[in-house]
């Protein structure tokens, strides 16, 4: 088994061992900030400037989604030759009320989505070098289904629009 | 105090993959809106240039770079940098300087040369910048575009041959605009053959980069009168307002928005407008014609909608019916928009503000909009700024 490491620095945790998106909780206001931000609070009536992680929901729901059908430029590393188009997914977290893009899962293609459904979060590589995997975090459709209550209004964020 | 400025003339260099410096653009959209205006250059008391930070040093001061080319006289000069509302921030210098009486007459420039391909950021590793580690995951901007397009087909119906009529509809506006750098008339089944950049986005739905200038004389009222130009289009309303906390569209270069959870979520492009329209004291209903942000064909729907243009989710139905075209009840980008012309950072905002400019003074010719008497605008670039003009005659 080649070596692991993340590709970015920070943005991944695990708690009991599940793996989750690394954000941080502003101490004084509770504002959640991802990627996580520990300088100064963005929230407008708050200075603080005092943060702890937040390990965010690994769970939501597909506010968008589309592909990369040309091969991105650079710092986007190429894991195939010839390029493979690969699935984007805008995740609303419920808890946080927060929309958090990422690419899709190894196999998931755009026709396998649709906005609305459920998506957890899983790790896999971002891209392979002679170090190993570098790691990411990736969307895929959740493979069993929020429990009741759980799930919020598709598209609270934007002033509860609905799908139609 | 009023703090509208008359537009007394309008220019542009023809928008296209020229290859000059863009100072060259710059100066011969400046030269053509002096000439327009009827205005000596030795009686501009100031210069407001939008910069780019792509045209290297010269682009940083881009103010001084267009004042020495035209031949330094003195004037006041001043550079605005705000991506691709540089131009309407450069505007709003300038009406600041005026409406503060520190100068009678202005020139507002922008210009820019761009790169082949997908704009993208500068060499390097730099994990605390936020356009790098966008990009590092692969995600270009036109994600952001098709997550907005695919977002309005889940939520009103909207479907790619509707996105693809956009492109039909901007593509005849600007067939026969001499100063747009594509001439051609295209066909649903053109876009439909177009490969697929960002699904459902093809590659005819999503904007090229350009070269291109664009620059606007502007004055004071007092000196319109003086000209005998009282009458000349006013600019009315000028918001480069940011967005509101929390901001709940995700935005390029961002990753996520900002949690709603402890503040309530707010819509960027929808408050933008609203504070113009306050300040010129007009609603959405009195507009006659408007210059929006196609950067992608479904963004032009997106920004009708946030504009107050239609209700929201029913862009789709204007544009069936004819609405948006020239001719019809409300027209959106005659002068076929970012379609035709490509992105030119700089000079868009202000390219804008010069078809509402010839829209308004009936000296549009084919795409004459009949008694056309207030424009609107729409743009937005990258970390929240955005902007919107409302031109009024
Ligand atoms: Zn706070």
């Amino acid at each position: 088994m080649s070596a692991q490491r993340p590709a970015l620095e920070g943005y991944l945790t695990e708690v009991d061992g599940v793996p989750h998106l690394l954000g941080s909780r502003c101490t004084a206001c509770g504002t959640v900030y991802f990627p996580r931000l520990d300088s100064f609070c963005r929230h407008p009536d708050c200075d603080s400037d005092s943060f702890e992680d937040a390990p965010l929901s690994r769970r939501g729901r597909l506010w968008s989604y589309t592909n990369a059908a040309y091969q991105p430029p650079p710092p986007y590393v190429p894991v195939s030759d010839p390029y493979e188009p690969f699935a984007i997914a805008a995740v609303e977290l419920d808890a946080e009320r927060m929309v958090v893009l990422g690419q899709c899962a190894t196999g998931v293609d755009v026709a396998d989505l649709q906005v609305g459904m459920e998506m957890e979060l899983v790790v896999e590589p971002l891209f392979s070098d002679e170090e190993g995997d570098a790691l990411t975090w990736k969307w895929r459709p959740t493979a069993s289904p929020l429990p009741q209550g759980e799930g919020g209004t598709v598209g609270a964020a934007d002033g509860g629009e609905r799908v139609a | 105090m009023s703090t509208a400025v008359h537009i007394l003339g309008a220019g542009m260099h023809p928008w296209g993959k020229w290859g000059h410096h863009f100072t060259r653009y710059g100066v011969f959209a400046a030269r053509a809106a002096l000439a327009e205006s009827g205005v000596d250059w030795r009686d501009v008391g100031f210069v407001s240039g939008a910069a780019t930070v792509r045209c290297g040093y010269p682009g940083y001061v881009a103010g001084a770079t267009f004042a020495q080319a035209l031949g330094w006289q003195g004037a006041q000069v001043h550079t605005s940098y705000a991506a691709c509302a540089s131009g309407a921030q450069a505007l709003n210098a300038a009406r600041a300087k005026i409406a503060a009486g520190e100068c009678e007459v202005a020139l507002v420039v922008g210009a820019d040369t761009t790169p082949k391909g997908f704009l993208k950021p500068n060499a390097g590793e730099r994990p605390d910048d936020p356009d790098w580690v966008r990009f590092r995951l692969g995600i270009t901007n036109p994600t952001y575009f098709a997550l907005y397009a695919r977002r309005r087909m889940a939520l009103y119906g909207d479907t790619v041959e509707d996105f693809a009529q956009v492109k039909v509809k901007n593509a005849a506006h600007g067939a026969d605009n001499e100063r747009a750098r594509y001439r051609k008339r295209f066909t649903a089944e053109d876009v439909a053959n177009s490969p697929t950049v960002a699904d459902p986005l093809r590659l005819m739905d999503v904007c090229a980069t350009s070269d291109g200038g664009a620059a606007l004389v502007v004055c004071s009222a007092d000196y319109a009168r003086r000209m005998g130009r009282a009458d000349s289009p006013r600019v009315a309303a000028i918001s480069t307002a940011t967005p509101t906390f929390a901001s709940s569209t995700v935005e390029m270069p961002d990753l996520a928005t900002d949690s709603a959870a402890s503040a309530e979520p707010h819509a960027f492009r929808a408050t933008m407008p609203r504070a113009a329209f306050e300040q010129a004291g007009i609603g959405p209903e009195d507009v006659d014609v408007a210059e929006v942000y196609d950067l992608s064909t479904a963004l032009e729907l997106d920004w009708m909608e946030d504009l107050g243009l239609c209700p929201r989710g029913e862009a789709a139905q204007w544009l069936r019916r004819g609405d948006t075209a020239i001719g019809g009840k409300l027209p959106v980008n005659p002068s076929g928009g970012l379609a035709c012309f490509g992105e030119a950072v700089p000079a868009q905002a202000i390219a804008q503000v010069c078809e509402l400019h010839w829209q308004l003074t009936g000296t549009s010719g084919s795409r004459q909009i009949e008694g056309a008497r207030v424009g609107v605008t729409a743009n937005q670039g990258l970390f929240g700024h955005g902007s919107c003009v409302i031109v009024q005659r």
